[in-house]
């Protein structure tokens, strides 16, 4: 890798880092649970890295670290995905006719109790 | 178009997946949308490194992926809702231990003395994050399964100790750099395993939640340093957006519980229980303790009933009891409303999670700040398995370890029940005074049994 290519990496992480930090500044603490939840299954895209090593290894030991790095990786993002989906299910809009969606998103705000 | 361009191209749909799915669950509404729109760009990312050129064993790859999937669905699928924190804290965990393999296969594969300095260190920088996120979460994950004890484990010098490990990786690790004792990173991945055990050790009950947050975040920054020793953009960018927003999330849930996130990592919450000297209390002072009708008396004919759910009803799965009493209640004409919270049971919006399953009217949660003034005007708080939440020397005990953190005013309720398995203290191990007030009932017993007990009193009047 040449120069240029690690400060387009870090290009990259600095600018990825602004708009973490932005794009969740505001949140419900009844949802902190499930967006760490979330966060938890998006770093499962480590399963691409793992993918790549033992794609790319020779010899045993290699194909070792690679075969478990991809089976640990596996369970991060498709644990991750499946239980923020199950504790989400929970929020859904629930059927009576009286709760539309409208109404849902209307008291929604009101559960900002969270810090500011 | 080339491959390679195919590659980069659908990474960056990925990114562009990855943010508007932390967007997208920021809101109650769009929360499911964004975890969906997350696993689309997941799965497009993990389809397209498939055509990645060179890429080879095809079948261990999907071996592997096979073994992880069998094992994790049926995890994430049948555990129960009161077990979510550890679970999270365990997939977090061997993401991790992912990412620190992967730097480190790379690290092995070069041959000696090729990679420069920069490449050195963001392989320290995966191997070692990767490894405290790892042993750290297997902690947490213990304490919450209480596989050990939840209580904060402390022994003299315990952060002078942790310093010197710290110091003692980041030496190794500027030695391993400027030299070519490559053996040594075998020493830095074993003390940074110890780290994140050290790390985890003193952080006490309540407070893990926010520690599997901050470990969370931890595991994002090590996938984007791996993702900088692979040359993946994907990697660096998802990892960065996690480590980013984790940390910011980890703030948010610290201050919610009036705490700051120093406070929680080194203080030993919980620690000093014995120093307030609850133990031989217990004992000499009296309590009131009622049977079920008493209680379903107080509440039948009460105006007014704000209900103070805790972990005590999660554990015992009481949420559908609760709601049958609360139905059997407003049929009577009593106005019954929840009073949640934010960190009540084991994690920021367990009982919300809880009580929506059971069907509980969204209207009738109320948020702490919105509750605490309906106190004042209620006839009874019933205090179904929460404690800390509630205990007034939050306000009253400068002493107290919880001292700081907001509760719920429940002692400005008219009459106050408290059904309990028994006079233990909550899970931070902190008496609480309100037991013995005057206007306190308790009420023994299994939280679901007892309300099951009180449904059918009301029933019988």
């Amino acid at each position: 890798m040449n120069g240029g290519d690690i400060l387009s990496l870090i290009t990259v992480f600095v600018l990825a880092a602004f708009v973490g930090f932005e794009v969740i500044a505001k949140v419900p603490s009844t949802l902190h649970t499930p967006l760490m939840s979330g966060t938890n299954a998006i770093h499962g895209v480590v399963l691409v890295g793992a993918m790549l090593v033992l794609g790319t290894a020779s010899g045993t030991s290699q194909m070792v670290l690679g075969f478990v790095a991809v089976v640990l990786a596996t369970l991060n993002v498709v644990g991750g995905f499946v239980v923020t989906d199950r504790m989400l299910e929970m929020f859904k809009v629930r059927k009576p006719p009286k709760v539309s969606a409208e109404s849902v998103s209307a008291v929604a705000p009101s559960t900002e109790g969270g810090p500011k | 178009m080339s491959l390679g361009t195919g590659i980069r191209l659908a990474d960056l749909i990925a990114a562009i997946c990855f943010v508007l799915a932390l967007r997208g669950l920021t809101g109650p509404k769009t929360a499911r949308y964004g975890n969906l729109l997350g696993a689309g760009g997941m799965t497009l990312a993990i389809a397209i490194t498939f055509a990645t050129n060179g890429l080879t064993h095809f079948l261990l790859i999907v071996g592997a992926m096979a073994i992880g999937t069998v094992i994790a669905v049926p995890a994430a699928r049948l555990v129960k809702m009161t077990a979510m924190p550890q679970m999270v804290a365990a997939f977090n965990g061997v993401g991790g231990g992912a990412a620190a393999l992967i730097a480190l296969a790379t690290f092995l594969r070069a041959p000696a003395g090729s990679l420069a300095v920069y490449e050195v260190v963001e392989v320290l920088l995966g191997v070692v994050i990767g490894c405290v996120s790892f042993s750290g979460s297997c902690i947490a994950f213990a304490k919450l399964q209480e596989i050990m004890t939840g209580r904060p484990i402390t022994y003299p010098g315990q952060q002078v100790w942790n310093g010197i490990v710290g110091v003692a990786i980041l030496g190794l690790g500027v030695t391993v750099c400027v030299s070519s004792f490559n053996w040594l990173v075998a020493i830095v991945l074993v003390l940074a395993l110890a780290f994140g055990v050290a790390f985890v050790l003193p952080v006490g009950g309540a407070d893990v939640p926010v520690l599997i947050s901050l470990l969370n975040s931890f595991t994002g920054l090590a996938v984007a340093a791996s993702g900088f020793v692979l040359h993946s953009v994907v990697l660096v960018v998802a990892g960065t957006l996690v480590g980013a927003s984790g940390t910011l999330l980890t703030q948010m849930m610290s201050r919610a519980m009036g705490r700051s996130l120093p406070n929680i990592l080194f203080s030993a919450f919980g620690s000093v229980i014995t120093a307030t000297g609850g133990a031989e209390g217990d004992t000499t002072r009296s309590v009131r303790s009622a049977s079920a009708e008493d209680v379903a008396i107080l509440l039948a004919y009460a105006n007014k009933v704000i209900v103070v759910p805790g972990y005590g009803l999660a554990v015992a799965q009481a949420q559908h009891t609760i709601r049958e009493l609360a139905d059997l209640l407003e049929s009577r004409g009593v106005q019954v409303i929840y009073a949640i919270h934010p960190v009540a049971g084991r994690m920021p919006g367990h009982m919300n999670v809880l009580l929506a399953e059971a069907n509980v009217p969204y209207e009738q949660l109320k948020e702490m700040d919105e509750a605490n003034p309906e106190f004042q005007s209620a006839d009874v708080a019933l205090v179904v398995g929460a404690n800390d939440v509630v205990n007034p020397a939050a306000k009253n005990n400068p002493d107290s370890p919880i001292y700081g953190m907001p509760i719920l005013a429940v002692d400005e309720a008219r009459n106050i029940v408290f059904m309990k398995r028994s006079m233990r203290p909550g899970f931070a191990g902190i008496d609480n005074e309100l037991l013995f007030d005057p206007k306190t009932t308790l009420l023994f017993g299994d939280a679901k049994d007892s309300l099951t007990k009180v449904v059918a009193a009301i029933k019988a009047l």
